[in-house]
């Protein structure tokens, strides 16, 4: 188990080396340094002189990939590829194009994201696989289309419908929590309500259809008819079996986005103003902070690769027959 | 004079791809069948007519040209520099009749209070009249519900005749091809005994027609759904993103097709190092969050267009770049999921009997993946394109709400949501752009994914919703 473990991480460096080379290559040298800065600085009225400075307060001036004026070891060390983008390998962001620690600022931005993030999860597989198993339990019946066609309907509907119509409503009539905003400790509970319900609602039509015809598939099994044909009751067959044997690709499927909690929703940050990793990344969009979005894409690609060795480990885990090779 | 963008180029290739593949597939039956049974479910029949209304509208709106302004006897023809669309000729009234600023469906009166000059010389506040909506009503407090009702039935009338003739028409074919009588074919659409459920269609464009009709009429003397910041009429910049949409639920899946299949199919088919390196490269790229690529794309995209101003000719085409840029870079995050199922299927596919034959037989290994494995994977890729087209849709909203996606000058969706966002907060409030926003997306949505499941369900019965 552990070698195996061992062999998924190293199969996963080269794909972040090559994230890395894929990020260094758009932010370095499809657009060079001197048109970061003309861009930051304004287009037309800039002078060589702002430039050179601009980069040289970033370390954007060496070389991109060989420093020849350079001792030893510091010709590869004292590059642009090395010291921004090497780095990131150990987690050293750096200093983001207006001066900030962005390390720090992660460290500081992951905890709003997570507030909504980790409750949305949990509470959306709940009301989820409930909804699906609902549908499934009365497949074919009045109960079981009108839940398809409402799904299909709700998938439908853009999300920023759920969004905005969500806070209007608040904001203009019930007044039960603030529509926007975030504060710290405890009193930040009533802030998240909103978003976490929002998001929640903008889900359920995709993932209760995909559940429901996960449990359809499980009932359809050979197993399940044994189960009945044994005497048991329904409910015991589907809280007993299918629901159990309906979890394990749910559950695995769960997995992959784990790791990427962290980084929040860009869109439900947004719009609630909560100072996640998520708005993080689009002020820096707007911004035009290159240094943030790098480290952005980055830890982004880290977390979505752990999350794909977390489902191979898991998919041993549950299921024996998946070998280990 | 005719202008051609780059996606007015791809858009009509795409249009002259999918008329070349209904001729390959009527005659090929392992495709025709499925189709057949698409044709049989009325869902599926009804959001194939209103996915080709909103793509006769988008087709409209990619006949790009120059407008003559006038033919003179000295300097020949003069062309206008502003660029339109056979669209924008159809909807002049629309694109011209611009009010200064916000005013609400249907409305006579502005939306916001102003001076207004009496004809004593006095000045008093209150709401002015508009140019346009509503503009022929004398005394429109008591006039409006009445002149409304008035063209709703005009329309309405209209709408059923013209429905009326159609569907006789229709009827009248069909009784030439089944050979049988006015009265008997008629029978059999209703009961939807024939090969395609006429049915559906009838009805679905009856409802379209009579839609367009009253919307017609009414958008004649009011704007139907209101007037944006500018005074534009909401109506006229919903129609136009019809196609920025349609461009990016489908040039997206163009762009990204022949990579996908070209690499599953070559990873499937020779495996060894050629897989691990396509595999590397997929999942290297699926890696990179979708939105993160997008948004650093789009940026240094800003950078180069900021950069090389005065390569592009007008803001059109600037925008335009723009647009096949989303597509593409959309492409690039999204062509991975279907290159898996592809590889997987070819891994299967190699070990049948009439690819081993083949390559007994000595057949060049590119001739095998196109003769026969590449039919054999079509399913598969017919449905990913079908499935990719909603998503895709709804995207480009959100994409252009955190301002990476299509030009801001862009009619879009997104666009129309972003800007009528900020307007949230005005007591009463403006809601109508926002409105037609979402329907108009809602609707094509909605037809898309009904007529997607009914897609998958013909090619795959594997895959069937129960």
């Amino acid at each position: 188990m552990i070698s195996y473990i061992l062999r998924r991480i190293a199969y996963a460096l080269p794909i972040l080396i090559g994230v890395n080379i894929i990020t260094f290559v758009l932010f370095f040298v499809v657009n060079t340094p001197d048109d970061m800065a003309r861009m930051q600085l304004g287009m037309k009225r800039v002078s060589e002189a702002a430039i050179v400075k601009w980069k040289e307060d970033r370390g954007y001036n060496k070389p991109i990939l060989w420093n020849q004026d350079a001792e030893a070891i510091e010709k590869i060390t004292d590059t642009i590829f090395y010291q921004n983008s090497v780095k990131l390998f150990v987690f050293d962001f750096g200093r983001s194009d207006s001066g900030r620690d962005i390390g720090y600022d992660i460290s500081q931005r992951m905890w709003p994201s997570l507030a909504i993030t980790v409750p949305s999860l949990i509470l959306g597989l709940l009301a989820y696989i409930t909804f699906g198993l609902t549908l499934a339990f009365f497949r074919g019946s009045y109960v079981d289309v009108s839940g398809v066609v409402l799904c299909v309907i709700m998938m439908s509907v853009s999300g920023l419908f759920y969004i905005i119509g969500g806070q209007y409503l608040i904001g203009k009539f019930l007044h039960l929590v603030p529509i926007s905003g975030y504060d710290t400790g405890f009193n930040a509970i009533k802030f998240t309500i909103l978003p976490i319900l929002i998001g929640l609602i903008g889900g359920i039509g995709a993932s209760t259809r995909w559940y429901r015809t996960i449990f359809l598939e499980e009932m359809g099994k050979d197993y399940v008819r044994t189960a009945k044909a044994k005497g048991l009751s329904e409910t015991r067959v589907l809280y007993q079996h299918v629901l159990m044997n309906g979890l394990i690709p749910i559950l695995t499927g769960v997995v992959v986005i784990l790791p990427s909690l962290f980084i929040g929703s860009l869109i439900v940050e947004s719009f609630f103003a909560i100072p996640g990793l998520g708005s993080y990344t689009i002020d820096a969009i707007n911004r035009q902070d290159f240094a943030i979005v790098r480290s952005m894409v980055f830890l982004g690609s880290v977390l979505y690769i752990i999350g794909l060795i977390l489902t191979d480990i898991s998919y041993t885990l549950v299921d024996p027959r998946v070998r280990l090779n | 004079m005719p202008v051609i963008f780059i996606t007015d180029a791809l858009i009509f290739l795409l249009v002259f791809m999918v008329i070349a593949f209904v001729f390959y597939a009527r005659r090929h039956e392992h495709l025709r069948a499925p189709w057949h049974e698409v044709a049989r479910r009325p869902l599926a029949m009804s959001a194939a007519i209103v996915l080709s209304v909103y793509i006769i509208f988008g087709l409209l709106d990619s006949l790009h040209f120059h407008p003559k302004l006038e033919a003179t006897e000295t300097s020949g023809t003069i062309y206008s520099t502003e660029i339109s669309s056979m669209l924008d000729i159809l909807l002049d009234d629309l694109r011209q009749n611009t009010e200064r600023t916000y005013s609400a469906p249907l409305a006579s009166y502005a939306f916001a209070k102003e001076m207004i000059d009496q004809p004593n010389g006095k000045q008093l506040r209150g709401y002015p009249r508009l140019k346009y909506g509503g503009a022929h009503l004398g005394n429109p407090e008591s006039e409006t519900v009445g002149d409304i009702t008035k063209r709703i039935l005009q329309g309405l009338i209209c709408g059923l005749l013209i429905s009326l003739l159609i569907s006789s028409l229709i009827i009248i074919a069909l009784g030439k091809k089944y050979q049988s009588d006015f009265r008997e074919t008629s029978k059999k659409c209703l009961r939807n005994e024939l090969d395609v459920s006429w049915n559906a269609i009838l009805v679905t464009l009856s409802i379209v027609i009579v839609t367009i009709c009253c919307l017609y009429n009414l958008s004649q003397y009011y704007h139907v759904l209101g007037t944006d910041k500018v005074g534009q009429d909401v109506l006229y910049q919903a129609l136009k993103s019809i196609r920025t949409g349609l461009v990016i639920g489908t040039l997206t899946t163009l762009v990204m097709l022949p990579f996908a299949i070209m690499m599953g199919l070559m990873a499937g088919y020779f495996r060894g190092w050629i897989d691990d390196v396509i595999q590397y490269l997929y999942t290297t790229l699926n890696s990179i969050p979708g939105v993160l690529l997008i948004a650093a794309s789009i940026l240094l995209l800003q950078v180069y267009i900021s950069n090389h101003a005065d390569d592009f000719t007008s803001l059109e085409q600037r925008a335009d770049l723009r647009l096949l840029f989303l597509c593409i870079i959309l492409g690039i995050t999204s062509w991975t999921g279907l290159c898996r199922l592809l590889r997987a299927e070819t891994l299967k596919l190699r070990e049948v009997d009439y690819v081993q034959a083949a390559q007994a037989f000595g057949v060049g290994n590119f001739s095998i993946m196109l003769r026969h494995l590449l039919p054999n994977v079509m399913h598969i890729v017919m449905i990913s394109i079908v499935l990719d087209f909603s998503g895709l849709v709804l995207a480009e909203a959100v994409l252009s709400y955190i301002n990476i996606g299509v030009d801001p000058s862009m009619n879009s969706w997104g666009n129309m949501i972003n800007g009528a966002r900020l307007e949230m907060a005005r007591e009463p409030i403006v809601w109508w752009s926002l409105a037609a926003a979402f329907i108009f997306m809602f609707v094509l949505v909605l037809a898309a994914n009904l007529f997607s499941d009914a897609v998958r369900d013909a090619f795959d019965p594997r895959l069937r919703q129960f």
